[in-house]
């Protein structure tokens, strides 16, 4: 395999940046372009894991930066191969010169998400775990990057390996009864059969349902900004965002197409999503936005209803019961905007108009950045989400997410069947079923433990 | 007589008199050598064909016009389905033979059959030429020339027999040894070890007291082995006969356990651990105060039955004192003691999914050679390697089955894939889509690739269009039918089934677990009359359309499943990679995959040792 190298922070001028080779030639790659301060210092014969300051020259032994340089040997290394990081100062032009030096002397610039393919590739991790690098990389909060050092240290694995022995279990006892029915073999009772099912259930429920976590720790809980079109919606926006990412305008309706971002709210993301102002419209692109509207008061988590209490509309009912049929289950929190142009007295008038409304009740102005922290703090509350403690096996990934859902159908038709008395083989079908889901996220099922289990722990034999 | 034929078969036992039928029917001149011509398809442990997976097997063999499912239903004395409470994947036909007539009934079939010739004698050598087989040198000194020649010497293989701590060197009680081919083969590289299985003692019927046992009668409805029409069972129908062993018995055992060939030593290989002898019985699940045990008849006309539950190579007197502790056996006289025996068998991963071995051209493995036990699957090989020994001779595609079209298929990639290291039976929790191998629609599966290779006959292959025929017009009417509630909610109430509230197609009801086609027929004239109409295998026709009907929703899932899983079995993978360059594999993953060379990625997934890791390794480096 060829010795591969890219630059390994983020694109852009930073304080240094790191280029990282990796590959059977990745120290002799190194060597040919680097000075050591200390001259009786020589590259190739490097400690593991131990940095050494120098210079990188170009093939006029012309200066190009000042570096330290540290060396991986394998299988010790995040590929499992050679690897050298090379850090240097962060100047785009500086980086380009040592990557381009590098190709010189036969390295290859690595694809895209090489180097934990070849970690992969050289069992340094499984499936779930790379994936799970992926996510470690792309962290932006404490808990999701949390989640994601979980999965790659195998926690993931685990509960999934756990659950298999429970399976395998299972099947064992039901294989028991249909290959050995002429022999006279003790059958586990149907009650046993079904607390065990109805365990394996719970945990295969439990991971499912930390998706609802994982996915917003990952990607950020759903936030719809709702309500009529000019009450300020994408100024709010542009405010807890900090930068101009909506449309803003006076015209109303400006914001047609459904606009995301996600912030960082005390260590909390949230995912907010601008939605097309709702009110009775003719126009034909309008109404589809509209519509998408509710689509996304459905995919959310919390809505924000945003009011402008300036002028409250006419069509209040219809709009709270548009929202409201919509948002069931969900926290709502509604904003009163424009505070800022309204006199104290109409606000108790205000108070009183929403006395019977369930929501929680916030009064800002997104212009004027009047309370917004009031607001933040709102959300937080809203968000409810679980301490993850480093011990937690969050499910944060849809691949994932969906071989459980699959698997959980099969382990709830085990139980129906129990209930209903249909024969084993039925059984068997759906517990290798739930087997097989579970194999997709980690590994595979193989019959031959089927029939160990079973003559490890049964007399068997006439 | 010139000696020289297309094929050549070693042994007559169940797989090679299938292996030697098949050849022969496709048209190859084939010679099938016998040490005995009297002990043709011998029946070396109990006499019964089938059972769960293996009754599956049978079915499958006659479905692609093998003669085993035949020969069980002209010998046998006692039918049973097995597992008939489970689900139609379950149902597994088993049967008790007369042994003398089993032999008849193979040694007329065999002698039948245009192309095919028989020898008496041994093979002590086989004519080997630059990696291809030409031919086999006897005992009697023939030379003899073949295209094709397929083993099947089963435990004859320098076969040793136990008696306590007497050994007598046999392939059977009896019958010699056969001594040279293992040693050849080896000196050209093939793997060989030794394997152990075992019999129990045959016992006089006139010394049997069945009145202190439980009688186990057989079944008398339409089921049997073979699709075919004129196949029936034409013997007397016999019971078996069930007692216990009891702690007396135990005690009996545990004193001879010093003279165990078993535990002092004598035997060294590997017994199958579903199938123990009654010493490790006891010693294994010492808490268990009581064994089953089963007599079964050897014969219409014989008094001699065979212990089934009671295999040992113990002494010859402490198994005649543990016999006489048992109720109604007290006063037992054995015709001969049950032994082990020790044989020699070829590492089966040598061998292609033709079952040619890879080393030799035209060179074929089939039956307990390969490691396997039982005569269905030893049955199920001689077919396919018969089949493909004649393909060889002739050119054309080569024959396979796969996991998801029959147990033979399961059995076989199973060999050559994952190996033995104990002596392989047969389960349906080896297969993957036990739905779909069921024993009701083996022609359905298979009949038509028997013909398509020529080796199912017209007669069989038109017997299977006019059953589906009949079955898609019984469908077709019980779909369409409509039941009105005033015609039927009388019946459904006797049944304790809910009474419609509307009217409903007739195939509404017969997915009800309660109702069955033959009951509804009682309520409904139209479908009796329907079903009439059928005429010859009606009951057949009716239980095959009727299991489409009720479990149509679980076999659509396990053929979804099956179609996902197949993916893997379309990726080639043969000669695409060197596996030892790759580091990034397990040195076991390297050495298993370089050794066995699988042709697919499904197939290599399924090597012990390779892990789902490995496979993805290799999916990555194939570009997926």
């Amino acid at each position: 395999m060829s010795t591969i190298t890219a630059i390994s922070t983020a694109p852009g001028v930073g304080g240094i940046a790191v280029i990282r080779v990796s590959g059977m030639d990745a120290v002799m790659h190194c060597n040919a372009i680097f000075v050591p301060k200390r001259k009786s210092f020589f590259l190739l014969e490097q400690k593991a894991n131990l940095a050494c300051f120098g210079s990188i020259v170009n093939k006029q032994r012309e200066l190009i930066d000042e570096v330290l340089v540290t060396v991986f040997r394998s299988p010790h290394s995040f590929t499992g191969e050679d690897v050298v990081e090379i850090s240097c100062h962060g100047s785009l032009y500086v980086q380009q010169q040592i990557l381009q030096l590098l190709i010189e002397q036969g390295c290859v610039l690595a694809q895209p998400g090489e180097f934990t393919q070849r970690a992969f590739l050289n069992s340094k991790m499984d499936l779930s775990q790379a994936e799970a690098v992926a996510d470690l990389i792309a962290s932006t909060s404490a808990a999701s990057h949390r989640m994601a050092l979980n999965q790659m240290r195998g926690g993931f694995s685990n509960e999934l390996l756990k659950l298999r022995t429970q399976l395998l279990d299972f099947v064992s006892l039901v294989e028991l009864e249909l290959d050995f029915n002429e022999e006279d073999v003790e059958f586990a009772d149907r009650g046993k059969l079904k607390s065990l099912a109805i365990t394996i259930g719970r945990l295969i429920k439990k991971l499912a349902d930390s998706f609802r976590v994982g996915n917003a720790l990952k990607n950020g809980i759903p936030v719809a900004l709702v309500g009529e079109t000019n009450v300020g919606k994408s100024t709010l926006l542009n405010v807890l965002l900090n930068e101009d990412r909506a449309i803003v305008s006076e015209i109303h309706g400006t914001t047609r197409d459904v606009i995301e971002d996600t912030v960082n709210i005390n260590g909390i993301i949230f995912r907010f999503i601008d939605t097309a102002g709702i009110r009775d419209t003719k126009d034909k692109i309008e109404n589809m936005g509209i519509e998408r509207t509710y689509q996304k008061i459905e995919q959310a988590d919390i809505v924000l209803w945003i009011l402008d209490c300036t002028q409250l509309s006419e069509h209040m009912e219809w709009l709270t019961n548009k929202i409201a049929e919509r948002a069931i289950g969900k926290e709502i929190i509604l904003v009163f905007n424009k505070i800022d142009k309204l006199a104290e007295e109409e606000r108790e008038v205000l108070d009183q108009l929403f006395e019977q409304f369930k929501g929680k009740r916030i009064y800002i102005s997104a212009r004027e950045h009047v309370n917004t922290e009031g607001l933040k703090k709102a959300l937080i509350d809203a968000a409810q989400l679980p301490e993850i403690s480093s011990k937690d096996i969050v499910v944060s990934n849809i691949r994932h997410y969906e071989a459980l859902q699959n698997a959980l159908k099969s382990i709830n038709r085990v139980i129906d069947g129990l209930d209903s008395g249909i024969s084993g083989d039925f059984l068997s079908q759906d517990i290798r079923e739930c087997m097989h889901y579970l194999g997709e996220i980690t590994g595979q099922i193989s019959n031959d433990e089927i029939l160990g289990n079973i003559f490890g722990k049964f007399c068997i034999g006439k | 007589m010139d000696f020289k034929y297309d094929v050549i078969v070693i042994g007559a036992g169940h797989a090679g008199n299938e292996a030697a039928c098949a050849a022969a029917n496709m048209g190859s001149k084939t010679l099938l050598i016998t040490m005995d011509m009297n002990k043709i398809g011998q029946m070396s442990c109990n006499p019964a064909v089938g059972g769960i997976a293996k009754g599956q097997i049978v079915r499958e063999i006659d479905a692609l016009g093998g003669q085993m499912g035949i020969v069980t239903d002209r010998s046998a004395i006692q039918f049973r389905m097995l597992n008939r409470s489970k689900g139609p994947a379950m149902w597994s036909p088993r049967s008790q033979s007369d042994r003398h007539e089993f032999i008849q009934q193979w040694v007329k079939t065999i002698t039948n059959t245009p192309n095919l010739y028989v020898w008496q004698d041994t093979v002590k050598q086989l004519i080997i030429e630059k990696g291809e087989v030409k031919g086999v040198i006897t005992a009697l000194g023939v030379e003899m020339k073949a295209k094709a020649v397929v083993l099947t010497a089963g435990t004859f293989l320098s076969g040793l027999m136990h008696f306590g701590k007497n050994q007598l060197v046999g392939g059977r009680i009896s019958e010699p040894a056969s001594f040279g081919i293992t040693e050849q083969l080896k000196s050209i590289g093939f793997i060989t070890d030794r394997m152990k299985t075992g019999t129990p003692c045959r016992i006089d019927g006139k010394s049997i007291d069945f009145s202190k046992m439980t009688e186990q009668k057989g079944e008398t409805d339409f089921h049997k082995f073979s699709f075919l029409e004129e196949s029936q069972r034409e013997l007397k129908q016999m019971s078996c006969w069930i007692t216990n062993t009891n702690q007396t018995t135990h005690d009996e055992l545990r004193k001879g356990l010093v003279d165990s060939p078993l535990y002092n030593g004598q035997i060294q290989s590997i017994g199958p651990r579903y199938c123990p002898s009654i010493e490790t019985k006891i010693i294994t699940f010492a808490d268990k105060i009581s064994h089953q045990l089963f007599l079964e008849p050897e014969g219409v006309d014989s008094q001699e039955y065979y212990l089934n539950g009671f295999s040992s190579s113990l002494p010859l007197r402490v198994q005649i004192d543990a016999i006489h502790t048992i109720q109604g056996l007290e006063n037992a006289q054995l015709f001969r003691p049950g032994y082990a025996i020790e044989y020699d068998f070829f590492d089966p991963t040598q061998l292609k999914h033709t079952l040619e071995t890879k080393r030799i051209k035209n060179l074929f493995f089939a039956g307990q050679v390969n490691g396997t036990t039982g005569y269905e699957e030893a049955g199920g090989q001689g077919l396919v390697a018969g089949i493909n020994a004649h393909i060889n001779c002739v050119g054309g595609n080569e024959f396979t089955l796969g996991r998801n079209e029959a147990y033979i298929g399961v059995l076989i990639d199973d060999l050559v894939t994952k190996g033995v290291d104990e002596p392989y039976r047969m389960f349906t929790s080896r297969a993957e889509y036990r739905l779909l191998l069921r024993q009701d629609d083996a022609d359905m599966r298979l009949t038509e690739k028997g013909y398509a290779i020529g080796l199912t006959t017209k007669n069989r292959f038109d017997q299977l269009n006019s059953k589906k025929e009949k079955q898609a017009i019984l469908t077709d009417f019980i779909k369409s039918y409509s039941i009105k509630p005033t015609q039927i909610n009388d019946y459904l109430a006797s049944k304790d089934s809910s009474e419609l509230k509307h009217g409903c197609k007739l195939s509404d009801l017969v997915l009800r677990p309660q109702l069955s086609i033959e009951d509804l027929s009682e309520a409904i004239p139209a479908l009796k009359e329907k079903i009439e109409e059928i005429g010859s295998r009606k009951e057949e026709i009716v239980e095959a359309t009727e299991v489409l009907l009720k479990y149509e929703g679980y076999i659509e899932r396990e053929k979804l499943i099956a179609e996902k899983l197949l993916r893997l079995e379309h990726i080639n993978i043969r000669g695409r990679i060197d596996y030892n360059s790759i580091q990034s594999l397990s040195t076991e993953a390297r050495q298993k995959l370089t050794r066995i060379d699988p042709e697919t990625i499904g197939q290599a997934s399924r090597i012990p040792g390779i892990s789902p890791s490995d496979v993805n390794i290799m999916l990555v480096l194939l570009g997926r």
